[in-house]
Formats: structure tokens, C-alpha cells, sequence
């Protein structure tokens, strides 16, 4: 059991089977890095970190993009097995708070994105997710990007009598970014996530979130925790990184507007966003017929760009 | 006669004849009974006798399925043998959040092919959370000659190929309402399938739907649907289409306007608010896709008479919102984004006094900026101007305990309380507390309240109070929060009103799930979710109460013995068949 706090819990597991509980506990008093890496996880969980410490024996949980994060705030000392919550895990909460009106630095911005990214929280439908339009109003015309040709394109179907009254045509206003989610499932996890496609604005970052979600993990992970990957899968991924450039095991593919699945990379990034439906992290065994001629491919892609 | 003297004298040793000619014939009492709509009266009228029982199954015509598979078609059928309109709800409320299984289940062909043989004059039907294919809409639009209402909320597995069999073969089709589904949007096309002559159309509802449609066959069919009450465009749809559908359709009821940001020239916002001006009718408005501030005040004719304001697509500053309400005195609903931030609610507070249900989402979690959202001074300041309040669904980035004390002492008849700090397990901001003495204020004060979502830094302390004081609550929701199996408990022991149960990321282990043993038959159902359940704590469950369906989905490579997602549910119908492989049922 994780420190002293186990007294309730064991207690309380009177009814059944006490075997479950020595596996458990065994599991932990083994992987003792897994309990704290949970801790370390926690990013804005600061509150919840000291409860899984509390709970006693740690558990196998399901695991949520906290796990696999891509930067991570330090945690505060795990060794204290009281359920109070300190004031240490008071000030890493609200290092890593990502939603109170701060501005933030370039670490909490990056936690911010993944812990936003905990599944299923904060608990809004899929369908209001996806419609969520990004107003910043308070903004000044700089804020137009390039996804705002996109947000254009959809729209000028909707635009009609753009002559009017100069008063109308408020061109200080907002910038508008809408949020296009797309699902993304990788061969071999039953559960997919979600990306949204106009926060990135090339493949290369495109494929680095990917891999942030699917295949790294930080150094401080101890392989034998990541529960998803226990089964070897860990050892295959790591050693691969690039989705893009064919040296991984993996490849990635979308589903485009006609129902075909296309490897991601022939089209202008643009244009890529106009017809991706989804996209699925495949095997490259199974992407058959593309495995030989991936890398010669994206060789000649990368060539040809720096040309 | 009182139902008690008819028990009596049917019971009673000397029944003769003219006893029995007291009671009434079972026409009239079907007639009778035929006049009660509630569900739960209903039940509770089938208990009484067996004349009632039958009477009562007779003379229902809608039937409410809360859980799917808590009974099956067949039961359903033999009970029921005239039933018109079905409702049912499938999946776990969390799948809208991405935590169940995408082919999970609940799919509602089954429930179609019985209800072809059994009630062929079937007229409305409204799903929520169903699975639902383009088959399974086709099979529905040729084999109900009478059908009339489709409503799809939340539900998935259809494309828009689904809804052109639905437009070419439901002849009498009053009602097609299409609300946040995981819909295939392959094209508009679909609405050009209502043939000419069809003109029984009142509510149509495309909202959900990104692809552009036909706007000239949408034009002659709201125009020859001379009923049309409730009208809810997509995105396609300009401000200046809008003006020449409103022109022909001056009866709606409800419109959900397409999107709000063209640019108009001065004489088409003209027209535009004249056109809005002549909707005398209307009580509800939504849509307002990306709207902007300019072009509100064509709203203004309409604000008036308005009971229901959806401005949750919306993005709306505090500065353009307060112009807005003050054109909207008798608002009863109020729905909007956060980018209205606390001044906007101010607003809300000052305007809108006969306010009874605020909804306030946010706008965007994942920007980079600065984000400003709400905070509990805005939620505070509704609470002072609008003392009616009665439910509430709040997304903020911060809340202290002291702010939902006073919002609660404001406005003490909550029946719904959904407080979502978005920030998972953070405390009270100011004083750094858990948030359990805020929740203990909402249910110590509030003592209709029937749906709490909690949120923040919550220890025991805070079910505690729940299971000590909210005795009429029926759905809980809770999300990383609790210190410890007593938590879990104290609600199972405490809320015996207590229906829905679902949990997420809680210490809560197998000594809390299995302390509500003698309670879950009375509940709909139980959802725990990266707690601490065991599979034997699953299995001693099941062994236990055979009458209730335990169903575990394991993740890939997780441990053997832990459940990771737990979803319990009493069932006649016995375990279900068609869980696919992730899905064990013990």
C-alpha cells in the first residue's frame, strides 16, 4: 500500500477479495515511479493528485491525455499519504491553472492544450465542440491568419450584397477561427481522440500533436505503467517518432470527402483541410503497397521542398 | 368512485351484483384514463388493481423508455397494444463525452422491426442517444403509413441519405427535428426529397447540418407548409434567404436563424427587421451563428415577445448583450457563450427579472490568449436580478463558496444545479477550500432539487450534505471529486430519490458501489468510470442482483482485475445480446 494511508481503504475492501488488493498494492510497491509519474501527470489536477495519494493503493486507470502529456508542470512531493489537501499542491495548481484569466507562458500554454484534452472534460457535447467559434473581439485585425481563408471559403456560400454602407463593414472585428475537430484512431487502441486540424497549420505540426498523443511518452514515464501500451506495442512506438517521413511503423492516413482513404501529405496543407474527414494512424504492414515506396516518396517530398 | 372503494369491493366476500355494477365499465374508465399523460401516473395508476392495470395499458398511447435495454420490444408490445408514439433513450449520458465505446449499442433497428408488426400506425418517435442507420430510416419512412414526428437528439450511425428516405416517403410528416447528432452530412440534397405536394410539415428542425441545401426548394416548402410553427436553419442559410423565408412564414413560433455575419446593405437590414417585425408569434430564437453586433437590433421587433433565447452560438460581448436584453423583458430562458463574460451577466441580472433557466457555455477552451470566460461575480449578479431562477448550467473558469451561498440564498428554488468549474479538482480561488460547503449551501437551501452536477475540490464532506439534505435529487453527476469510499456512500444511503448515478475519476471503490446494492434496482442506472471498482466487485454485484445488468468496458491492456468503466441498469429484459466484445456483461 502507498504510504500510510491505506488503513481506510484496506477496511473498507473487507467484502471482497482480498487479493485484489495485494495486486494492486504489489503493482504499486513495484512501480513506485508509475504512482508518482500519476502525480506528476496531473498538470492542472492538482486537487485530484492528492486524492489518488490518499486512496492508498494506486490503481490501474484508464488513461487520459494527462498521461501522455507534452509538457508537464512539476509535481509536488508525493510521499505524504494524508488526504488533506497542502499548500503545496495548492501552488501547482494554480502554476498549472489553465483556464483563470492569466496570461501564460509558453510551458502552461502547452499544458494548457493537453490538459484541455483530458477525455470527455469539460463536459460539453461533441457537436458544441465542434461549432465553437474562436472570437477573440477584443482583438485587432492582426489576429487574421491563415485559417481565416479557411473560415472565408466555407462562408462564401453564405456572403451575398457585399456592397454597403462603409458603417456595415466593420473590418476591425473580430478574428474568427473556427475549430475543426476531426477524430483520429490509431491501429490497436480501441479509443480514439480528437484534433483539431485549424490549430495546426502544416502537417509537420499536424503529425507532431499525433505523435504527442499516440506513440511519446516523457522520459520520467516508466514503460510498465502505461497500461495501453503494456503490451510491447511501448517498445515499437518509442522507438519510432517521425508519422510523415516513413521510418515509423506506423503511417498516416485520412478519409477524405469522397469516403477514400488517402495517405496525408500529397495535398497542400490547405487543401488537405477542405477534404479530411478523419484521419487513422495505420500500420504500415497493413497500408499495403505503400510501405516500399512511402520512403522513397516522402524523400523526394522533403527534396523537392528545399529545392 | 375512489380507486380504494373499487379495491374494497372487488375484495370483499360479499360481492354480488350490484356490487360489481359500481364499478366502471372498462370504456369509461379507459376514457378516463386516457386523460392522464404523466408517465409516473400512469404507473402508479397501473398498481392499483388489475382492472386498472389493463384499463391503463389500453388507453396508453405514448410510452417513455428511459433505458433502452431496461426491457425489450417484445414486452414492450404485449403490454402495450396501442401505442402512437415512442420515446427512447439509449447510450450513457457520458458518450456525448467520448467515454463509451462507439458501437456500444443501442441501436434502434430491433425496436423498428417489432414496432412494423405490432403498431403499423405508429406516428412519432424520439430518440435520444440511439444508434440509428440509413436502413433503419428507410425501413422507418416505408413501413409507417402514418408516421408523423422524427426526432433525433444526440444520436448517431445516419447520413443524410437517412433523412431523404424520411423526406420522400413520410407523406404526413408534421415534424423532422435533427438536434446535435453524430450525423454524416453528405450533402444537402435531402431537403429537395419532400415532394411538391407535401404540405403537413410544422416543425423542421436542420440546425445540426453544415452542408448547404437547396434554398429554392426550401423556399416553396416552408412556403406551402402553411403550419410551420418551428423553423431551425443551418449555417448555410444568409440573413438575406432568412428575410425571404420570415416573409412567407410570419406564423413561426420558434426560429433558429441560419448564420448572422454576412454584410447586408442598409435597405436589406430593413427588410430583414420588418420581416422579423410580423412574427407576432414568435416566443423562441436560435441559430445566430457568428453573429454580429450590428446586425442585432433587426432582433429588436422580435425581442419583445421572446420567452426563449439561444445565443450560444453566438459570441457575443458583454456591451452588445446588454443592448440586446433590454429589449427582452419577458426572457424566461436565457442560453449563451461565455464571451459575455461577468459585465454581460450584470446585464442579464438588470433585464431580464422573470429569468428561470440561464445556460452559459464556453466559448473556446483551447485558445492561446487571454481567456476571460465567466466567474462567480457574474453568476452572483443574475442571482440578485432574477430571483425565479430554477436551473442553472454554469461553465467557469473560477467559484468561491461564499458566491454560491449568497446565490443560493437569492434564489432558493434550484430544481437544477449544474456548476462545472472547468478546471478539474480546483478549490474555492480565494480562500483555497474544497468547494463542499458551496454544494452543502446549494442542498441545504434548495430543497426541490432534483439535478446537481458538482465540480471543484470536493472532499466527503461534500456527499455528506448530499445524502443528508437533497432528498428529492434523482440525477447526480460527479467528477473528480471525493476522498474515499464514505463519500460515495453517504449518497446511496441518503438520496433515496436518487435515479441517475454517474461518476467519473473518483476514489470511489467496491465497498461504495456495492453499499448501493438494495438501492440500484430502484434507479435508472449507475455509470462509474476510472474509479476504484474491481471486477470482483462487478461480479459480487451482479451475483447478487440478478434483476440488474452489469455491464464492464475494459480498455486495451489495462489490468485484468480493475473495471474500468462500470454502467449498471435494471433490466426485465435480462442481459443484452448485442454488446460488442470491449462491453462484458457479468
Amino acid at each position: 500500500m502507498q504510504g500510510g494511508g491505506g488503513g481506510s481503504e484496506s477496511g473498507s475492501l473487507s467484502t471482497v477479495s482480498r487479493e485484489d488488493n495485494m495486486v494492486v498494492s504489489s503493482e504499486d510497491s513495484s512501480c513506485p515511479d508509475e504512482s508518482e509519474l500519476e502525480l506528476g501527470l496531473g498538470l492542472c489536477l492538482g486537487g485530484f493528485k492528492m486524492h489518488q495519494v490518499s486512496r492508498g493503493g494506486q490503481f490501474a486507470r484508464i488513461l487520459t491525455a494527462k498521461d501522455f502529456p507534452s509538457a508537464i508542470s512539476a509535481s509536488p512531493s508525493p510521499s505524504s499519504s494524508s488526504s488533506s489537501s497542502s499548500s503545496s499542491s495548492s501552488s501547482s495548481l494554480s502554476r498549472a491553472n489553465v483556464t483563470a484569466g492569466t496570461k501564460r507562458t509558453a510551458d502552461s500554454v502547452a499544458a494548457a492544450n493537453s490538459s484541455s484534452q483530458v477525455v470527455g472534460w469539460p463536459p460539453i457535447r461533441a457537436y458544441r465542440m465542434n461549432s465553437m467559434v474562436n472570437q477573440a473581439k477584443n482583438q485587432t485585425t492582426e489576429g487574421f491568419n491563415s485559417t481565416m481563408e479557411n473560415h472565408k471559403s466555407e462562408t462564401s456560400t453564405v456572403e451575398k450584397g457585399t456592397t454597403g454602407i462603409s458603417s456595415y463593414h466593420n473590418s476591425g472585428n473580430a478574428k474568427l477561427r473556427k475549430s475543426l475537430f476531426v477524430k483520429v484512431n490509431m491501429d490497436g487502441i480501441p479509443i480514439g481522440r480528437k484534433v483539431d486540424m485549424n490549430a495546426h497549420e502544416s502537417y509537420e505540426k499536424l503529425a507532431k500533436t499525433l505523435e504527442d498523443m499516440f506513440l511519446k511518452t516523457t522520459p520520467n514515464v516508466n514503460p510498465a505503467g502505461s497500461r495501453a501500451l503494456e503490451l510491447g506495442m511501448m517498445n515499437k512506438l518509442t522507438r519510432s517518432s517521425k508519422l510523415l517521413d516513413g521510418s515509423s511503423d506506423f503511417v498516416l492516413t485520412y478519409e477524405d470527402k469522397e469516403g477514400d482513404w488517402m495517405l496525408v501529405g500529397d495535398v497542400p496543407w490547405k487543401m488537405f483541410l477542405c477534404s479530411v474527414k478523419r484521419l487513422r494512424i495505420m500500420r504500415t504492414s497493413e497500408a499495403t503497397g505503400l510501405a516500399p515506396r512511402l520512403h522513397e516518396r516522402n524523400c523526394q517530398r522533403q527534396r523537392s521542398k528545399h529545392i | 368512485m375512489e380507486p380504494s372503494e373499487l379495491k374494497r369491493s372487488k375484495d370483499s366476500p360479499n360481492l354480488d351484483e350490484s356490487t360489481r355494477r359500481l364499478s366502471f365499465p372498462d370504456e369509461v374508465l379507459e376514457r378516463v384514463l386516457s386523460l392522464l399523460k404523466s408517465h409516473r401516473d400512469r404507473s402508479s395508476v397501473s398498481l392499483v388493481c388489475k382492472d386498472w392495470y389493463n384499463a391503463e395499458r389500453w388507453s396508453r398511447t405514448h410510452v417513455f423508455i428511459g433505458n433502452c435495454y431496461s426491457v425489450s420490444p417484445e414486452i414492450v408490445a404485449r403490454r402495450f397494444p396501442k401505442i402512437r408514439s415512442v420515446t427512447l433513450k439509449g447510450k450513457p449520458r457520458f458518450s456525448d463525452f467520448n467515454l463509451v465505446p462507439e458501437n456500444w449499442g443501442a441501436d434502434i433497428h430491433a425496436w423498428l422491426v417489432v414496432f412494423a408488426a405490432k403498431y403499423p400506425f405508429l406516428e412519432e418517435l424520439r430518440l435520444k442517444r440511439m444508434a440509428i442507420s440509413d436502413e433503419s430510416l428507410e425501413f422507418l419512412a416505408v413501413s409507417f403509413p402514418n408516421f408523423k414526428a422524427l426526432s433525433l437528439l444526440s444520436c448517431d450511425g445516419f447520413s443524410t441519405n437517412g433523412l431523404a428516405a424520411i423526406a420522400t416517403h413520410c407523406k404526413n410528416l408534421t415534424e423532422l427535428d435533427i438536434q446535435e447528432n453524430g450525423i454524416d452530412d453528405k450533402g444537402g440534397s435531402w431537403l429537395s426529397c419532400f415532394p411538391e405536394s407535401f404540405t403537413s410539415l410544422e416543425v423542421l428542425n436542420f440546425a445540426n447540418l453544415s452542408s448547404d441545401i437547396n434554398f429554392d426548394a426550401l423556399e416553396r416548402l416552408v412556403g406551402r407548409c402553411k403550419s410551420m410553427r418551428v423553423l431551425k436553419l443551418n449555417r448555410s442559410v444568409s440573413l438575406e434567404q432568412l428575410q425571404r423565408l420570415l416573409v412567407n412564414a410570419p406564423q413561426l413560433a420558434e426560429l433558429g436563424t441560419g448564420s448572422f455575419s454576412e454584410e447586408l446593405t442598409f435597405r436589406q437590414c430593413v427588410e430583414l427587421e420588418s420581416a422579423l417585425s410580423n412574427c407576432k408569434n414568435m416566443h423562441t430564437l436560435s441559430g445566430l451563428w457568428d453573429a454580429k453586433g450590428i446586425y442585432l437590433p433587426a432582433l429588436y421587433p422580435v425581442c419583445t415577445h421572446l420567452t426563449f433565447l439561444n445565443l450560444s452560438y453566438a459570441a457575443l460581448r458583454s456591451d452588445e448583450l446588454a443592448k440586446l436584453l433590454a429589449h427582452c423583458p419577458r426572457l424566461k430562458r436565457l442560453w449563451v457563450l461565455d464571451t459575455v463574460e461577468d459585465k454581460g451577466l450584470e446585464a442579464v441580472g438588470m433585464n431580464c427579472p422573470l429569468l428561470e433557466e440561464l445556460r452559459v457555455f464556453p466559448a473556446d477552451l483551447f485558445d492561446e490568449e487571454i481567456i476571460h470566460g465567466v466567474t462567480e461575480a457574474g453568476f452572483v449578479a443574475v442571482s440578485f436580478g432574477c430571483p425565479r431562477l430554477h436551473y442553472v448550467l454554469y461553465f467557469c473558469c473560477q467559484m468561491t463558496n461564499a458566491a454560491v451561498a449568497t446565490i443560493v440564498q437569492n434564489c432558493p428554488d434550484f430544481t437544477h444545479f449544474r456548476l462545472c468549474i472547468m478546471n478539474p479538482g480546483q478549490p474555492d480561488h480565494i480562500t483555497n477550500e474544497p468547494m463542499d460547503e458551496a454544494f452543502g449551501a446549494v442542498v441545504k437551501t434548495c430543497t426541490k432539487l432534483q439535478r446537481l452536477s458538482v465540480s471543484g475540490r470536493l472532499t466527503d464532506l461534500t456527499f455528506e450534505y448530499i445524502g443528508r439534505y437533497a432528498k428529492n435529487l434523482e440525477t447526480l453527476s460527479v467528477a473528480f471529486a471525493g476522498s474515499s469510499d464514505w463519500g460515495m456512500q453517504c449518497v446511496m444511503g441518503g438520496c433515496s430519490k436518487l435515479r441517475k448515478l454517474e461518476i467519473r475519476d473518483c476514489p470511489f471503490g467496491n465497498a461504495a458501489l456495492l453499499s448501493g446494492l438494495e438501492k440500484y434496482e430502484s434507479m435508472r442506472s449507475l455509470w462509474m468510470s476510472a474509479c476504484n471498482v474491481t471486477m470482483n466487485g462487478c461480479r459480487l454485484l451482479a451475483r447478487e442482483m440478478p434483476r440488474l445488468n452489469v455491464e464492464v468496458m475494459k480498455e486495451d491492456g489495462s489490468d485484468d482485475s480493475q473495471a474500468d468503466k462500470v454502467y449498471v441498469y435494471r433490466s426485465i429484459a435480462g442481459p443484452r445480446r448485442d454488446a460488442p466484445p470491449s462491453v462484458l456483461t457479468l
